[in-house]
């Protein structure tokens, strides 16, 4: 039984001026056949013009068990949004 | 294309919810309870995984599968226009099989486990490819009734609660309307040529109707895993009611075509809004679903066979590979 190419993850950019985003995975060998299997399996109708591949193994990803944690900061600092302030009306577009 | 919960051996899959962490569970049936997507980090129960592992890997054997009667007729093509339409279709199939078998490698079976599997006899795929493709309307039928079926499916799948199957989804019909359409385009034409090409027609209809209908797996009476598929909101809809939407989206086209349905049964219900069909043969569905389709063993053959003639592909790439790495090291 042959062993199975390593997983990599493919980053579409829909085109110029938008970022490169997560589109799915492929099976390759080796970094440049893993673009070709991306632009195959991923890029058939113009879906981009510009393609990133990584090794699955290589991303680094937080733990979802942790994710209360990991973003509890972000809620808690409501002084952070704009909205928090109350400026009198005479203050017009601040 | 798609694929049905078709293994009945898998009844095992409602039953072990009890040996989980019921405050886990607890949590993840509210979760999906919730309409929110279950990604492949989150806890989830071992039979949420096994069920989705199946009917994902079945989904993308069927794509793959598929590819093989439609790659049949790709030398026997009437025109160049309908080789490149067809050759066009085959390679999207190729591709919804390998986005789909990254959703299901998600879920901890290797892309290689799966395709084992399939080439071992062990995995199931869509019935309907185990009937023949007999003349070239048959590849109309499948594009207008096999890929109509498919999407009827697929489209409440794009909100299943798995997000890489959901995404997989969101893919696959939107390219999956260019497959229905150049399928019922090309019936269209061969309806404006000589009798002979209408009754071509009509026999792929004749053919292809009941199995069409079978794609959407046992009806609800006889569907165990139904309910729990649909709790978890694996499935939006149970296969009756997909049944039903196709029946009545497909008739009308039926008629526009100029060809009969093969139902005498079949008849508008003004007051179920629906069209009322005959009893569809559930013998002939399992007995396909046991392997015993009229060309299920040929199928098989031909998988691995391109499996095999190909396998030199794989290993030159793989020898490539090694000798860059191993310049690479000598050079470091």
């Amino acid at each position: 039984m042959s062993k199975d190419w390593p997983l990599w993850e493919v980053f579409v950019r829909a085109r110029g001026g938008l970022e490169h985003r997560h589109a799915g995975s492929v099976h390759a060998p080796d970094a440049e056949l893993a673009l070709r299997h991306a632009r195959d399996t991923y890029t058939r109708r113009m879906e981009g013009v510009s393609l990133w591949v990584v090794r699955s193994a290589d991303i680094v990803a937080s733990d979802p068990d942790q994710a209360g944690e990991l973003f509890e900061p972000a809620a808690s600092k409501v002084y952070r949004h704009p909205t928090f302030y109350d400026l009198p009306d005479a203050v017009k577009h601040m | 294309m798609y694929t049905t919960e078709l293994d009945k051996t898998a009844g095992s899959a409602a039953a072990p919810a009890a040996v989980e962490d019921p405050a886990l569970l607890a949590a993840f049936e509210a979760r999906v309870a919730n309409d929110e997507f279950i990604e492949p980090k989150d806890w989830m129960p071992e039979a949420y995984r096994r069920t989705l592992t199946r009917q994902i890997s079945q989904h993308a054997h069927s794509e793959i599968v598929g590819m093989l009667p439609e790659g049949n007729w790709l030398t026997r093509a009437p025109s160049l226009k309908r080789k490149a339409i067809l050759l066009a279709k085959i390679q999207d199939e190729g591709g919804h099989g390998l986005y789909l078998y990254c959703a299901a490698e998600t879920l901890g079976t290797s892309r290689e486990q799966m395709i084992e599997a399939l080439h071992a006899g062990k995995a199931k795929y869509s019935t309907i490819f185990n009937y023949p493709t007999l003349n070239w309307a048959d590849i109309g039928a499948i594009g207008w009734l096999v890929d109509g079926a498919a999407i009827m499916n697929q489209v409440p799948l794009q909100r299943t609660s798995y997000g890489p199957y959901a995404r997989a989804m969101v893919r696959v019909c939107k390219e999956e309307s260019f497959h229905q359409r150049q399928g019922y385009d090309l019936l269209l034409e061969m309806m404006k040529g000589t009798p002979e090409q209408r009754a071509m027609v009509q026999d792929a209809m004749n053919r292809w109707w009941w199995p069409s209908l079978m794609m959407f797996g046992p009806p609800d009476d006889n569907s165990p895993n139904s309910a729990q598929s649909i709790r978890w909101r694996i499935k939006r809809e149970t296969n009756d009611e997909l049944r039903q939407k196709f029946v009545d989206a497909t008739v009308p086209q039926a008629e526009l075509l100029g060809i009969t349905v093969p139902d005498p049964d079949l008849q508008w219900n003004e007051e179920r809004g629906h069209y009322d069909f005959g009893a569809i043969d559930w013998n002939e569905f399992y007995a396909v679903v046991r392997g015993e389709g009229p060309v299920a063993r040929e199928r098989m053959k031909a998988r691995r066979a391109a499996w095999d003639e190909g396998a030199w592909v794989r290993e030159a790439a793989a020898a490539w590979e090694a000798r860059q790495a191993a310049r690479r090291a000598a050079a470091a």
